[in-house]
């Protein structure tokens, strides 16, 4: 990076950072998602990979957000920091991180946003970073981006971070190539980059799941610890409910792009009210409970495209079959709060059923 | 603990009649090293010793566990298991037969009854070949004759929960979960009597898993085969195996029944597996056994027991120098290679109660 | 998606998973499917589609023999410029098309009716250049077809020997590919029709070794892959023979990239074998090849372009079409490879 010291620190970040101490003890959540609709206009038909989700992460929050593949937690956060590529768009939706629409922000706003206010980890962490430059220098830049700081002063303060983030003989480690990394020194390494920032929100994508349960414990121990000292809100997008349970406060369950279930963590564990969390965590085997049968939600996650105005969980449920219940195939029940701070989609629980807002035809097709 | 003749490697499962029966796969000493090549020219500039040291005995109707982290060796022992690796040293036994050695007939005599199911549900079907051929070939391979491949194939392909239809279709029109199911049909086709599993379930989703793994399960106990189990996860391990043998850096480590690894682990190793496993369950209390450092090139493994650069009891002198032994601790069956728990350096061993007699 | 009652049986659960895709029949049909789907693809076959129907019925379609001297029976000179009837006779009567015929027969365009036609004028030894043009198309089509078939079968036989089995074998197999790699391959194939006489026959066979090395790797990097995937992991866990794994598995799933080399191929020895016989090295001169054709009238090409216009054409027409369908074909075939 040649331009660093002309670039002053880059104007987004200072009022964020600086002038909104109040607002931010003031205001809510600090990331409330609002209806977000993200769709891919494929050859094959629009896949509504998240269709409807309303989300809030709490500041200091760890939130927990579990599903299978395909079940649109990855994409939800790629919208949030607005990385969806073509042929994906976000159709439908708000974004207010800290109180400013997301999807109002000019792509050098956004840009600025996402490595000073929101970081983000990704499941591969070797192939994350740049295999051409050092791991020190990729958290250096980061410095020198945000902060203007030079490249003598960004190289130390990476070192800093490196040790921080666990990293032994972090002199050598900096000066490593990815490829010289193991998985958990390069997670680690990305962890670094993205508290570069010094962010509000981290976001995990799977950020354990191509590590040993070993070195899984240790990533995990530390965006414990990380998340406790800086008072970061923590996003943790995972299949694994172990994970969630070990970590997390609040969990909400995805399937077939809509939030099926949210709760705080022990209430969602305990007393799963959603036959899809019922069946997930029934269907994993646990250390130290043994069980004749693992239980089984038959079928597979239903094919996104052209689907019906109804609960998306109905061709798969038991629990629909046992009720006799009728109309959940026949329209699409809402997310509702039948415990404080339990929410849940379900006929089982409420009745209320949600309005599918129209979303313009124009708007849906390219 | 029955020690005449050759020594067995940890006592059978007393599983259902109670009554100690001989080993269906005996392995002593296997050693199995990877060139390493580097350099300019692609010389070989080292060996990983994937496996490097192994005596296992699988009896026939248990299930047994293999397991460890990524590097350990376990899918390379599965594969010499079934000779499908020859072994730089060592020995496996079959039935009585020297897998390493069977030629012609009695090889393919031994192939019929040895199967393996992948774990890469993708790459372990031919995507040119319908379904139906991939199962049939194993059948062609052991010369049933055509219009009993057909009737085979149908019943294979019903035993897994697919329908008989399902064999004119080609690989790409199924899902993970289904291609997991022909893969496991394909083995079970020619009727194997001991079938390694390599991972079957870590390529699919959550709620595939549990399908597959009751599948197999009632598979096993349904049609009689020995199974062993390879896998990372040591909770599928729990649910599914009678006995479970841990690996690390190409040694089995632990070797135990269900109840002794997962109820009363011996290896500090497997204590730190098993407490790093995140539970769903939030009630329950985090007491992790926290390693430190990260597992060692397979390349150079560490001097003396291979564990101690990361052991958190390892003792300076003893640990860091002299090789431990797979040896039997106080409950007959459960085996462990570690000098403070099994070996002979019990007193160094810090959470060791001083009461305990010497068995 | 219907949603009628759930089998919720352990059995039923596979049954409940309904297939992926619906498409049917095997994987080379959907990819031949995929490339049509490209317009420029379905370009260059519809160019090879005239090409081989030009070929296949040259006789009926063409006014003259291959070899037929025109001079003594029509009194032309050699090299007469394109005689082309503008009246015929199944132009409808529209004004403005007879019009248009008067104006061009006045400016030289046409040439009157009493005069044969030759469509493509005639060449220096009074052969009407038009029926050779489409004679042409059977040597050419012919000649490298039978070039890159020698050089697949032979390339895709060492290739895999040597992927298969590896080693020794793979060592000197590929040693001897790379020493015919090392050559340019014009110069080789020079070399080779020199020393074994020129013809046709001769020239076919150089610009096939030259090739061979080409499909060889191709197939051997192919099947160092393939060789590795589990499904043959499982043949062998089965018990079937060496034999049969490769022909059976690893042939069928090396053949994608092949299949594009080979077509890519086509347009080279197209080209090599034009080249060669543009040198005087195929064929004796009396047989209609573009490159020769294309060769011996070179010095006229400012007093008759149409005897080096009209083959040049033909060459690069035909180039054209196995490239077309080649890239077609390439981007077909690798995703499916890919995923």
């Amino acid at each position: 990076m040649t331009g660093a010291p002309a670039d002053p620190v880059p104007p987004a970040t200072a009022p964020g950072g600086e002038a909104a101490p109040d607002d931010r003890t003031a205001a809510g959540p600090l990331l409330d998602v609002r209806g977000l609709r993200t769709w891919f206009f494929t050859s094959g038909g629009v896949v509504k990979a998240v269709d409807g989700v309303d989300l809030t992460v709490g500041r200091g929050e760890v939130l927990g957000l579990v599903g299978e593949s395909g079940s649109g937690k990855s994409v939800t956060f790629l919208s949030v920091m607005r990385l969806v590529d073509a042929p994906g768009r976000i159709v439908d939706g708000e974004i207010l991180f800290d109180g400013r629409d997301l999807r109002t922000l000019s792509d050098a706003e956004m840009r600025d946003l996402r490595g000073s206010r929101i970081g983000m980890i990704f499941q591969q962490p070797i192939s994350s970073l740049n295999p051409a430059y050092r791991a020190g220098f990729q958290i250096a830049e980061v410095f020198e981006a945000h902060e203007g700081l030079k490249r003598k002063a960004g190289w130390a303060r990476a070192k800093e971070l490196l040790a921080r983030v666990g990293i032994g003989d972090a002199e050598r480690r900096a000066r490593a190539y990815p490829h010289e990394l193991s998985g958990g020194q390069a997670q680690r390494v990305m962890i670094a980059m993205a508290l570069a920032g010094h962010p509000d929100l981290l976001v995990a994508d799977e950020p354990t799941t191509a590590l040993d349960v070993t070195i899984q414990a240790q990533i995990l121990d530390l965006i414990a610890d990380l998340q406790r000292d800086l008072g970061t809100s923590v996003v943790l997008i995972t299949h694994d409910l172990g994970i969630v349970a070990e970590i997390c406060d609040r969990v909400a369950v995805m399937y077939a792009g809509q939030i099926v279930e949210e709760a705080p963590t022990r209430p969602l564990f305990l007393e799963p009210k959603h036959p899809y969390t019922q069946g997930l965590i029934g269907s994993v085997p646990v250390i130290g409970q043994r069980r004749e049968r693992l239980a089984v939600i038959p079928g597979r996650v239903p094919n996104l495209v052209d689907l019906p105005v109804a609960c998306r969980f109905a061709p798969r449920c038991s629990a629909r079959v046992e009720h006799g219940l009728t109309q959940c195939t026949e329209a699409l029940p809402a997310l509702v709060e039948v415990e404080p701070g339990h929410k849940v989609r379900c006929f089982l629980h409420s009745d209320a059923v949600e309005a599918v807002p129209e979303v313009p035809v124009e708007v849906g097709r390219r | 603990m029955s020690a005449e003749g050759t020594p067995s490697v940890g006592a059978p499962a007393t599983r259902r009649d109670g009554q100690e029966r001989a080993p269906l796969v005996s392995a002593r000493g296997l050693v199995k090293a990877f060139p390493v090549r580097g350099g300019a020219f692609g010389q070989v500039v080292g060996h990983v010793r994937a496996v490097d040291g192994v005596d296992l005995d699988i009896f026939p109707g248990e299930v047994l566990g293999l397991v460890g982290e990524s590097g350990c060796g376990k899918s390379t022992l599965g594969r010499l298991l079934l000779g499908l690796l020859p072994a730089d040293e060592g020995t496996v036994l079959f039935d009585g037969v020297d897998v390493g050695r069977a030629r012609g007939r009695e090889l393919a005599a031994l192939r019929r009854q040895m199967q393996i199911v992948f774990q890469d549900p993708y790459s372990s079907l031919d995507p040119r070949a319908t379904i139906g051929d991939s199962i049939a070939e194993g059948l062609r391979a052991h010369g049933v004759p055509r219009a009993r491949r057909e009737q085979k194939v149908r019943e294979a392909l019903e035993l897994v929960g697919l329908e008989a239809d399902h064999a004119r279709r080609y690989p790409h029109q199924f899902s993970g979960g289904q291609r997991q199911r022909v893969g496991i049909a394909r083995a079970l086709a020619v009727e194997p009597r001991f079938l390694v599993a390599d991972e079957p379930v870590s390529a699919l989703d959550v709620s595939i898993q549990s399908q597959i793994l009751n599948l197999l399960r009632d598979l096993q106990e349904q049609l009689d085969f020995t199974l062993v189990f390879v896998a990372h996860d040591l909770a599928v391990v729990e649910h599914l195996c009678d006995r479970v043998a841990v690996m690390y850096l190409g040694r089995v480590v632990e070797l135990g029944t269900r109840d002794q690894v997962f109820g009363a682990p011996l290896h500090p190793y497997t204590e730190a597996l098993l407490s790093a496993i995140p539970v769903p369950d939030p009630d329950r209390p985090r007491r992790r056994v926290r390693l430190s450092g990260e597992m060692p090139s397979p390349l150079h493994p560490p001097s003396g027991c291979r564990f101690h650069t990361r052991c958190p009891i390892a003792v300076e002198g003893v640990c860091d120098t002299e090789v431990p032994a797979l040896l039997p601790g106080d409950d007959p069956g459960h085996v462990a290679e570690c000098h403070l728990r099994t070996g002979a350096h019990r007193d160094l061993d810090p959470g060791r109660a001083p009461a305990a007699p010497d068995a | 998606m219907a949603v009628e009652e759930i089998p919720l049986g352990e059995q039923q659960a596979g049954d409940a998973e309904p297939a992926l895709q619906l498409e049917r029949g095997g994987l080379w049909r959907q990819a031949l499917r995929q490339t049509f789907r490209k317009r420029s693809a379905v370009a260059g076959g519809v160019i090879l589609g005239l090409l081989l129907f030009i070929a296949l019925f040259a006789p009926v379609i063409a006014p003259y023999g291959e070899r037929e001297v025109l001079i003594a029976t029509e009194g032309l000179r050699p090299r007469a410029e394109p005689c082309i009837h503008l009246s015929v006779d199944w132009i409808p009567d529209v004004p403005v098309l007879s019009r248009a015929e008067s104006f061009l027969e006045a400016n030289g365009f046409s040439c009157p009716s009493d005069r044969p036609q030759h469509l493509m004028g005639l060449d220096g030894n009074g052969r009407d250049v038009f029926s050779r043009i489409l004679y042409g198309a059977r040597t050419s089509l012919v000649a490298s077809v039978g070039a890159v078939g020698f050089a697949v079968v032979c390339g895709t036989v060492l290739g895999l020997v040597a992927g298969f089995f590896g080693g020794r074998i793979d060592n000197v197999v590929m040693r001897v590919m790379d020493v015919l790699l090392a050559f340019p391959a014009l110069l080789l194939a020079i070399a080779i029709v020199t020393a074994r006489g020129p013809g046709l026959f001769n020239a076919v066979l150089a610009v096939s070794v030259v090739t061979i090395p080409v499909y060889a790797r191709v197939i051997r990097s192919r099947v160092l892959s393939v060789r590795e995937q589990d499904f043959v992991a499982a043949d062998r866990a089965l018990g079937v023979s060496n034999a049969r794994i490769l022909v059976h598995r690893v042939l069928p799933n090396s053949l994608t990239p092949l299949v594009v080399q080979a077509t890519l191929g086509m347009a080279t020895a197209v080209l090599e074998l034009a080249a060669l016989s543009f040198f005087g090295l195929a064929g004796d001169p009396d047989t209609a090849e573009w490159g020769r054709m294309l060769s011996v009238e070179r010095n006229q090409l400012f007093t008759s372009p149409h005897l080096v216009f009209y083959p040049g054409l033909m060459i690069m027409l035909n180039v054209l079409a196995f490239n077309l369908i080649g890239d077609g074909l390439r981007d077909a075939l690798d995703p499916r490879l890919n995923s």
